[in-house]
Formats: C-alpha cells, sequence, structure tokens
C-alpha cells in the first residue's frame, strides 16, 4: 500500500497551486467568471505550458499522463483555486477522440493539449435531467454528410468553444441505448445558434440550438449508433474531475471555516471553543475525508477494464461528492453566519461552487440510483 | 382534541381569501410566485392594501389601529396570504418597532410614529448587529453620547435588511460604557437622511443587494428620539425579539413552497418519467411533506396555547429552526429538480419584465439563487444556534 502520489506528480501539484494561487486570486478569478469568455485565455494558456493538459492524457496521445491518478490531482488542484478554465471540456473531449477518433480526427489533440483549441462536450438535453441515453436530439445522413436539428442544454462555454462534441440519434428514439452517434462541430458551424448565460458559480454557459447544421461524413466520431459507450467512458472522466475538484474546493472551504471557527469572538472567546460547533467541525473533517477516500477509489477504478466495477466506483465517488460537498457549503455557510452570505468572502463562492458541481454529470441522487442498478446487474452476472 | 377550526375561524379565513382574491394584485402575486425580487413600489403598494382594510398591523391593539385579531386569526391571515402569493409584510416597523413603542414608547412618541408607520411614510430599518456583535448581541458597541439635548452617535451596524429602503433606523446604542454588557444599552430611533450615516450595500452570494452597512459618525439625534429609559434598551431589544413570533415558523409559505415543488416535480422529466414518480426524488419530497404536516400542528398547539393565555417562549425557538430547515430543504429540492437548468444565472430574470423564454422549466431562473439566498434563514432572526441555546436553558433546564 502506498498512499503518496508520485514524485512527479507532487512536483506538477506543487506548480499548479503555485501558478494558481499567484495568477488567480480571487478578485482575478471574479474577472476571468465574469468576463466575455467566462475563463481566462491567459491562465488557460499558462496552464497548458505547465503541462496541466497534457497530463490528461497519454504519451501516445500527445499528453505525458493520463491515468486515473493524474486527472485526479490537476483537477483538486483546480477546485483549490476555484478555476474556471475549461480544463474539463479538453478532458472528456480529448478521451473521446483517444476512445474513438480516426488518425485524422485524433489530430485535433495537439490543438486540445496546447490550450489552442477550446473543447466542449454538448450532451444534456432539455428533458434528460442527466440520463445518459436520453438523446432526441437526430443527426439525418446526406449524400456528404450529416445534417443535426435540436437543442443541447447547459453546454459549459458553449458559446465561445471551438470544438463542440455533439451528441445525436441516429436512429431509434429517447432513450434507447442503441442508435446514439458523437459528432465533432466546429463552434463556427452554419445553423448553430447559441444562448450564452453566466452560471450561478462563475464561468459561462451556453444553450445552443442546432438547426440543420450540416458537417461531412468525417465529422462522425467512432461508429454509427455506438456512441452510448463513448459517452459513458467520457462521463467517467468527467465524473472522476469533478469529483476530485469538489475535494479540492471542500478542502479549502472546511479550512477557512476552521480559520474563522479560531478567529471569531462572540460572548468573549472564540466561537471554535463551543462544543456544538467542535462537534460539527469533526463531522465535516470526517466526510471531507471520506470523500477523499472516495475519490481515490474512482482515480483507481478509471481505467478497470471491468466495467461494472468501473463505473460503480465512479458514481460512488460523484455520489459521495454531491451528498458531502453541499453539506460542507450548508455548513461553511452557517458556521460563518452572516458574513458567509457575503460575495465578499471567497468561502461564499467555493460553496456555490460545491452545490452546482452536484448539478453536473447526474446528481446525488442519480448516482445513487445508478449504483443501485450497477450493483444488481453485478449480482446477476 | 380538537384539530378543526371553529365556524367563526372558517368564516374569517372566507373573508381573508375574499379580500386576496380581490385586492391582492396579480402582478405582484406572480413575482412572489415565482421568486422574483420585489420593488419597494411593490411593497409600498401591498402595504397601502393591507392599510386600507385595517390589517396591516395585524397583531397592534385596535387602538393603535390594530384589527384585534387573535393569535388564531393572525395564523390563519399568514398562511392565507402566503398560499395566496402575498409578500411578506415588512416587518421592521410594522412587526418589530410598533409593538416596542406600543409598550415602553411616551404618548408623544406613540402619536407622532405608529400613524407614520401604517401610512408609510415612514420606512424602517433595523439597527442591532455589529461587525463584533452578531449572536452575541449584548457586545454592541455603537455609541451614543448626550450632549444638552441631542445624543452623538457614532459607530457601525450591519445586515441592515432594505436599509437602501429605509429613511429611518432603530438602533441599540451603548449610551453607558462603564456597565455590564447587558445594562447601558439604550434603543434609539435615527433619521437615515441626518449628516454623519453613510450606508453601503453588502453584495450577497447570489448577486442581490437588499442588505446593508450602515456608518454613523457624529450623527446627532433629538433626546426625544430616545425610546423608554436610558441604558434600558435590552429589555426593549428582548421584547422586540421575542414579540408574536407564533408567525415565525413561516407555516404559510412552507406549504406554498411545497405546493410549487408538487407542480415542479410533476411537470420535470427524468428520462420520460415525471420527477415525483422517481423513488428517491419523491422519497425526498415524502420527508419534507411529513415534517412540515408534524410542524403544522406543532405551531397550532403553541397558538391554541398563547390563545389560552399563554406566552410563547421558548417554544418559538422550536418552530424558527424547524420552520427555516423545512423551507430550506423545499427550496433545495426545487434546486435539484432543476437540474443542468439550475446552473445557468440570468440577473434579469430576478426581476420582473424579464420577457426572454425561459432556460429549461420557468422555475429554473431563480431556483439556485433563491436556495442560496435562503441559506440566510438559518442565520438571521437569532441564529439556529442561539435558538438550540435558548432551547437548552429554557426548556430543558441545562
Amino acid at each position: 500500500m502506498n498512499f503518496q502520489h508520485t514524485e512527479d506528480r507532487r512536483m506538477l501539484a506543487d506548480s499548479l497551486n503555485r501558478y494558481l494561487s499567484e495568477n488567480n486570486s480571487i478578485e482575478r478569478r471574479h474577472q476571468s467568471a465574469e468576463g466575455t469568455f467566462g475563463y481566462s485565455t491567459s491562465l488557460y494558456a499558462g496552464l497548458a505550458e505547465l503541462g496541466a493538459i497534457g497530463a490528461l492524457f497519454p504519451e501516445e496521445a500527445g499528453g505525458f499522463g493520463g491515468s486515473g491518478f493524474d486527472v485526479s490531482l490537476v483537477f483538486e488542484c483546480l477546485g483549490r483555486n476555484l478555476a474556471v478554465e475549461p480544463m474539463l471540456g479538453a478532458l472528456v473531449v480529448g478521451q473521446a477522440l483517444i476512445a474513438a477518433g480516426t488518425d485524422a480526427q485524433r489530430a485535433q489533440l495537439e490543438g486540445i493539449v496546447s490550450g489552442g483549441t477550446v473543447a466542449a462536450l454538448a450532451h444534456d438535453e432539455p428533458g434528460s435531467h442527466y440520463e445518459l441515453s436520453h438523446v432526441a436530439m437526430t443527426a439525418a445522413q446526406t449524400a456528404t454528410g450529416w445534417v443535426l436539428n435540436g437543442t443541447k442544454a447547459v453546454v459549459p462555454l458553449g458559446d465561445s468553444a471551438d470544438l463542440l462534441l455533439v451528441s445525436a440519434r441516429t436512429s431509434g428514439a429517447a432513450p434507447d441505448a442503441d442508435g446514439i452517434s458523437l459528432f465533432l462541430v466546429p463552434g463556427t458551424a452554419a445553423g448553430l445558434s447559441k444562448r450564452g448565460n453566466g452560471r450561478i458559480d462563475g464561468g459561462r454557459t451556453a444553450e445552443l440550438t442546432l438547426a440543420s447544421v450540416a458537417v461531412g461524413a468525417d465529422a462522425l466520431l467512432g461508429t454509427e449508433g455506438q456512441g452510448l459507450a463513448v459517452l459513458e467512458r467520457i462521463s467517467g472522466y468527467a465524473l472522476l474531475a469533478l469529483a476530485s475538484e469538489s475535494l479540492g474546493v471542500m478542502d479549502v472551504a472546511k479550512d477557512q471555516t476552521l480559520e474563522y471557527l479560531r478567529t471569531r469572538k462572540q460572548f468573549g472567546v472564540p466561537i471554535g471553543s463551543f462544543q456544538a460547533l467542535q462537534h460539527r467541525m469533526a463531522d465535516l473533517l470526517l466526510e471531507v475525508e471520506q470523500a477523499r477516500s472516495a475519490v481515490i477509489n474512482a482515480a483507481a477504478a478509471v481505467d478497470d477494464t471491468d466495467r461494472l466495477a468501473r463505473e460503480k466506483a465512479l458514481s460512488a465517488a460523484k455520489y459521495s461528492v454531491g451528498r458531502i460537498g453541499t453539506l460542507v457549503a450548508e455548513e461553511s455557510i452557517q458556521m460563518h453566519g452572516g458574513i458567509g452570505m457575503t460575495w465578499e468572502l471567497p468561502l461564499s463562492h467555493y460553496a456555490k461552487r460545491l452545490v452546482m458541481i452536484d448539478h453536473q454529470f447526474g446528481d446525488e441522487d442519480h448516482h445513487l440510483a445508478r449504483f443501485i442498478a450497477l450493483s444488481q446487474a453485478t449480482a446477476e452476472v | 382534541m380538537d384539530l378543526q377550526f371553529t365556524p367563526q375561524e372558517l368564516a374569517f379565513r372566507d373573508e381573508v381569501r375574499a379580500f386576496l382574491k380581490d385586492k391582492l394584485p396579480e402582478r405582484i402575486a406572480h413575482k412572489v410566485k415565482a421568486g422574483q425580487r420585489l420593488t419597494k413600489a411593490d411593497q409600498e403598494e401591498w402595504h397601502a392594501i393591507l392599510n386600507a382594510r385595517g390589517w396591516l398591523a395585524n397583531h397592534w391593539p385596535k387602538a393603535h389601529g390594530g384589527p384585534g385579531w387573535g393569535v388564531v386569526e393572525k395564523f390563519i391571515f399568514d398562511t392565507e396570504c402566503a398560499l395566496a402569493g402575498g409578500p411578506r409584510i415588512v416587518p421592521f416597523g410594522v412587526n418589530m418597532l410598533g409593538p416596542v413603542l406600543i409598550k415602553y414608547g411616551n404618548e408623544q412618541q406613540k402619536a407622532y410614529w405608529l400613524p407614520r408607520i401604517l401610512s408609510g411614510e415612514d420606512w424602517w430599518c433595523q439597527g442591532y448587529s455589529e461587525p463584533g456583535a452578531g449572536s452575541d448581541l449584548a457586545s454592541v458597541k455603537t455609541t451614543a453620547v448626550r450632549e444638552g439635548d441631542h445624543y452623538i452617535v457614532n459607530g457601525q451596524k450591519t445586515w441592515t435588511t432594505q436599509g437602501q429602503h429605509a429613511n429611518m433606523i432603530f438602533c441599540l446604542v451603548r449610551t453607558d460604557r462603564e456597565a455590564k454588557a447587558q445594562s447601558g444599552i439604550s434603543f434609539l430611533l435615527v433619521d437615515m437622511n441626518s449628516p454623519g450615516v453613510e450606508l453601503r450595500p453588502i453584495r450577497t452570494l447570489d448577486g442581490d443587494r437588499e442588505v446593508n452597512e450602515v456608518f454613523f459618525t457624529d450623527v446627532k439625534v433629538p433626546a426625544e428620539n430616545l425610546v423608554g429609559e436610558e441604558n434600558k434598551g435590552w429589555t426593549y431589544a428582548k421584547f422586540l425579539l421575542t414579540y408574536e413570533r407564533t408567525g415565525i415558523a413561516g407555516v404559510g409559505f412552507c406549504v406554498a413552497a411545497l405546493a410549487k415543488l408538487k407542480v415542479i416535480a410533476a411537470r420535470v422529466l427524468k428520462n420520460g418519467q415525471p420527477l415525483d414518480r422517481d423513488p428517491l426524488f419523491a422519497a425526498r419530497m415524502a420527508r419534507v411533506e411529513i415534517d412540515l404536516e408534524n410542524m403544522k400542528t406543532t405551531n397550532l398547539r403553541v397558538i391554541a396555547a398563547v390563545a389560552g393565555g399563554g406566552v410563547p417562549g421558548a417554544e418559538s425557538s422550536m418552530l424558527k429552526i424547524r420552520g427555516t430547515e423545512i423551507r430550506q430543504e423545499i427550496l433545495s429540492l426545487i434546486r435539484r429538480a432543476m437540474g443542468p437548468y439550475a446552473i445557468p444565472f440570468v440577473e434579469e430574470a430576478q426581476y420582473e419584465g424579464y420577457a426572454e423564454p425561459p432556460l429549461g422549466e420557468p422555475e429554473a431562473a431563480t431556483a439556485a439563487a433563491n436556495y442560496f439566498n435562503y441559506r440566510k434563514l438559518s442565520i438571521f432572526g437569532g441564529s439556529n444556534e442561539i435558538q438550540k441555546n435558548i432551547i437548552s436553558k429554557m426548556i430543558l433546564g441545562l
């Protein structure tokens, strides 16, 4: 047993944390989040230069990492520093190219790893409520390629992404498992309209409407009708990444709350001297450590070839950080009192991020139900 | 045991319902139901409507312009208002200062200030909390020094809700710095337009700006604005905090919010099925509904005790804790029901007149912002931790 990261990973974490703490102060972070793009292009370039994106992919794909622990470590750093840069899009679209891309398609990895190409997954739809197979958008084959029609919900940075990975139905109907195909669509495609919005937790998102968006035959990623397996694979990476990010966020929220309990005085003493608050802080510590273990389990499992075991660990992690992240957010605000409700205090933004992570790639209930279904499937094998 | 209202009480309920149907502006009810932010004009309009009927200061005695209701009538009124989408009565003048003046103010103060509260001529806010005095309210440091026929006030108040709308603020100030914490505090009425008063908005985590800091620098306040006796303000402050707390459970708001949640859960689809068929979500809804049903009866038990001549004491702490927990849980479930659509935030959609089609469900525009904003429920009005201290001491005797 060894729960230490390798020397290389520790060095990467150190340099990422140093770079982000120097260049992503809470004021800079707000500027990025509320700016035109919803992130900082220069910070993203800096992250790419430091190898944060390369660490998400194996050598044969132009990276230098790609294991579950590499992904986890990078996203934990992003969480600690509340970064809003488009790393999750890079991870999931990049992994889709690795899993299913032709050589020509995989050439797009270079732009992703260098940070020059901003990628986003356009998968959720109105009414899908996290169900991976609920795809109603259609793709019809033409003489030269495909024509896509439909709406995609809440696409991260969907209004500025260069490259969109779009799920669409080439046969069947939602929620059939078969008949889902994946397409690489440029952000500038004709017929693509974007309704961009800010996010409650900072950054930007967009609802995309595709009205007869025509793409070439080479836009199809992977086998026609068999996209769900790829979606599950890349969602697995997203679950690991989000769980790791959440862990980084909750570590900071917990530390800030602990510091507040030590310094804030009421009734002439630090409020941390009250046993009622001590026990609640102890509970937070227990829960955060459970979340850390859940993330380690998921990082170890993400490459497991046993699908049921792998997916159970991933859903377990997302369920855990969904439940624990919300608890940490609510308790941190409550123990801060009124000041915890203010925009000025960084803690409130950490709390918002914790809660909203539960709204990405399936919430606590979704992954609890999925864990149950996977367990039942395991029992039947 | 009889859990039913009397025929007279039921008749009263029908009267309230008819009034609301007739007089509550649809535009305002729509905003309340949509969880949008109300303007000062909205609140003034509603107050004026209630005042015209004599129902604004609904727990003041008749002599001062109240309707002479008991706790049951007031409970029925509050509940029906919330169910109909009526805005909360802004409490600072009507529910907080009014009763203090009626009990402790002199005749001149009552004759001058009370009618101005009813007419809306004065808009009050509360100067209690300070940066160093939150849960520990008795440690207020804002000072008032008597100089001739004036007090000179210096210090800072914070968390002043709707201070930006107010022209008057009632303050706890320290008039005797030598005295022990609770003594040496006085209750002073300050004109917000006096030289030396500065208001700075505090932006809350949902982007709203309804709370403020208020700074006092050598502010001259006429000595006649002292309520009651100098250095006895803590008594009045406590009276204000515990006065008429049978409404604190917010049963009406909980019931209205639960009804909204059920409508949403029947409409939002998860993989082709309404969310209320999802076993996990249905269980969450059922739990909060059961909690609410139980609390409704707990609340009625307290009301019945008060109607029978009892004094609501530490029981109101129970109602505050459970009531705020239930409201927060319902708002949390509304947020959860939005799925990914809880994430986008459109500032303009928090206000009336936003005409763009909704992103996802209509409730999605305000679901997350309201969830975050209402984390305040368990913090303000005496945090839930302070309420538990009260229960430990007053009920359990620990």
